[in-house]
């Protein structure tokens, strides 16, 4: 299991778990199991990497072999990504793709910065109504976006805020703070508080003892959780299809409404050129931080 | 909230519990540490306020509202006024006024005829996704137990279709299903995946098991993983086969993960929108054959706010009871999973 800190590194379980079967395995080395057990790692990857694969080979290969059934690349193209940040057709790809980083960056830091303090006194201190606040947040946290709708349409367009960027700034909070306030909950349980402590018995002041100890402690816990409220603004569709104008609307909503120079025809290769390009970001963090992401997922327990 | 906790063993709780305690002992409590809490609780209680709390208190006064529009019996134009639960009948009995002024069975073709439609539709996916989710999720959750080589690209494949928006999962799964696209070719059939009414149904229940299924089985990953070996040994030893193992050893012991994960899965198909509503436009088939109760609330927007805030007010009392009913009677208990973190933590 993915560790969150260096300290549970220590405990780990499924190190005896590998030095017991490393055992069996050496006396009986050629067991049906482990060849299936290998079949299934074939099989798990060719399940999960297939259907992206298939999106970047169709993204690099000419409009006219869309249908194209070989399963390597063939027409390799690069035509398909310029179409896509074409804005000729009344697409607005590129200016989709800033709305976005804007977005997500405004919701991660606001969410982040709430939350820290929530997720200290949820894990450190003790409080009347602690439990019914952490109900509270996991309720959140579970809430159709669809219920916040209706509502918000209502009063973004009286204020004349549909269009802007906080009518999709602040809906958008709705889920991302519970996220980060769950997620760093579960980090700040696992840290090893008591170095705070000892660092304050050998004379540190609290300051320091913060400032030294804790926060380069906390820093990757901070980091990851970051990233899952970012990803998972990233990821918004509904709200911001209902709330954006053409100005704001994230790159979720400018690829659903990707319209091709043919009526009733799909640009398919344009579609999925912009997919990969909206992917990029996301496969190069996960690839990256793919351990602390499945530790602060598990921890969390909810899709980002 | 965790998963983590519920699972922990014994020796991982006890490992951890003495450290803590001698760190941060009870009699430490300092008498401002109330205040502070509430202090710093106050900033995330307060934004939650503005965000869900408004919206769902002005929902639920706006759903009591008529929705401005022409008076079916005077023909006039009337601005709203007092609705009482005429607009919760309108979705719950499919009541419409007919222009005679007659309260009748909403005409086919309207959203107030689609109420019950769309339920249907939203719980065969649940079901659907949910089921096959799981199951496959366990499957993929035990290999990747076992697997000691290539771990690092198995949890990098898995976290894959995580990472992917669903828009763009809807928009790669409409050109696979598309008409001359690869699904039809490799099954050699020539189904209209997002045209027919069964067909686009499994088209956005095959799409949202791609997409979730490494997700459910990370989660089930990391109950399994905190399975002692040496439980299975004493089973082995005990002369259990590997179905006895399973069912007797693994399942009840990654029991509390599961039905936590189950429970988020189940609330948040429930609220499923982006897959339906890009893959088949929020149609297919006859034109509401994948219309989820998210996605009838986004087209009554268009007509009337006060009647789709009813709607999304329904929807959100309903996926609170499923979520009660999982609580009260499977035993999901999350907060009290969390509070026994809490508890071992202090």
């Amino acid at each position: 299991m993915a560790s969150t800190t260096p300290v549970t590194e220590v405990h780990e379980a499924p190190h005896l778990e590998v030095k017991h079967s490393e055992i069996t395995r050496r006396r009986a080395p050629f067991r049906w199991s482990s060849v299936r057990s290998y079949l299934g790692i074939v099989l798990i990857v060719i399940f999960c990497l297939a259907p992206a694969y298939w999106m970047v080979v169709t993204a690099f290969r000419e409009v006219g072999y869309t249908f194209d059934t070989t399963p390597w690349p063939t027409h390799v193209t690069l035509d398909n990504f310029k179409t896509a940040f074409d804005t000729s057709l009344g697409n607005h790809f590129g200016r989709a793709l800033v709305n976005s980083v804007i977005i997500g960056i405004c919701t991660t830091i606001l969410a982040v910065a709430a939350g820290v303090f929530a997720a200290y006194a949820l894990s450190r201190l003790d409080f009347p109504g602690k439990f019914l606040v952490l109900g509270v947040i996991l309720g959140a946290a579970m809430f159709p976006g669809v219920a916040l709708l209706s509502p918000l349409f209502q009063l973004f367009t009286n204020i004349h805020w549909i269009g802007q960027y906080q009518a999709l700034i602040i809906p958008d909070i709705s889920f991302a703070l519970p996220l980060t306030v769950y997620t760093l909950t579960a980090f700040f349980a696992e840290m090893p508080w008591e170095l705070e402590e000892s660092a304050k018995v050998d004379g540190a002041t609290p300051g320091q003892a913060f400032r030294k100890i804790i926060l380069p402690l906390a820093a990757p816990g901070l980091f990851t959780t970051a990233i899952l409220a970012f990803i998972a603004s990233w990821n918004e569709y509904l709200l911001a299809s209902e709330l954006s104008s053409d100005r704001t609307q994230p790159v979720t909503v400018a690829i659903a409404q990707f319209t091709g120079n043919q009526p009733h025809q799909e640009p398919y290769t344009a579609i999925m050129a912009a997919g990969t390009v909206v992917c990029i970001p996301l496969v190069i963090m996960v690839l990256i931080l793919q351990r602390r992401i499945v530790a602060g997922l598990t921890a969390g327990g909810v899709k980002g | 909230m965790s998963v983590t906790p519920d699972v922990q063993t014994e020796e991982a709780a006890q490992a951890k519990a003495p450290a803590r305690r001698r760190g941060r002992p009870r009699s430490e409590l300092h008498p401002g540490e109330r205040r502070l809490g509430l202090t710093l609780i106050l900033p995330t209680i307060v934004l939650l306020a503005i965000v869900i709390g408004y919206p769902v208190v002005r929902a639920i006064i706006m759903s009591f509202q008529k929705d401005p529009g022409l008076d079916p019996a005077t023909g006039l134009f009337v601005t709203g006024g007092n609705a009482g639960f005429s607009n919760y009948s309108h979705w719950l009995l499919e009541q419409c006024k007919s222009p005679s002024g007659q309260v009748a069975h909403c005409p086919p073709g309207t959203l107030g005829g689609q109420f019950w439609d769309s339920m249907f539709v939203t719980i065969f996916f649940t079901i659907c996704t949910v089921v096959l989710e799981v199951v496959l999720g366990m499957w993929m959750a035990i290999v990747m137990n076992r697997a000691f080589t290539g771990r690092a690209l198995l949890r990098a494949s898995v976290l894959v279709p995580w990472a992917i928006p669903t828009a763009v999962t809807a928009k790669l799964w409409y050109f696979i299903f598309a008409y001359a696209g690869i699904a039809n070719h490799i099954l050699g059939t020539h189904i209209l995946w997002t045209g027919g009414a069964w067909a686009s149904r499994f088209a956005v229940i095959i799409a949202d098991v791609w997409k979730t299924t490494p997700f459910i089985a990370l989660l089930i990953l990391a109950g399994l993983q905190v399975i002692p070996a040496d439980v299975y040994e004493a089973a082995r030893v005990d002369g259990a086969g590997a179905w006895q193992r399973f069912t007797r050893v693994t399942l009840p012991l990654v029991r509390p993960a599961l039905i936590v994960a189950i429970l988020f899965r189940v609330l948040d198909v429930l609220r499923i929108y982006d897959l339906p509503a890009i893959l088949t436009g929020g149609g297919g088939g006859t034109g509401h054959a994948t219309t989820t109760l998210s996605i009838l609330v986004v087209d009554q927007i268009r007509q009337g706010f006060n009647s789709a805030a009813a709607l999304s007010t329904i929807t959100f009392l309903f996926i609170f009871l499923v979520a009660f009913i999982f609580v009260k009677f499977l035993g999901a208990n999350v907060v009290q999973t969390q509070q026994r973190q809490q508890k071992g933590a202090l």
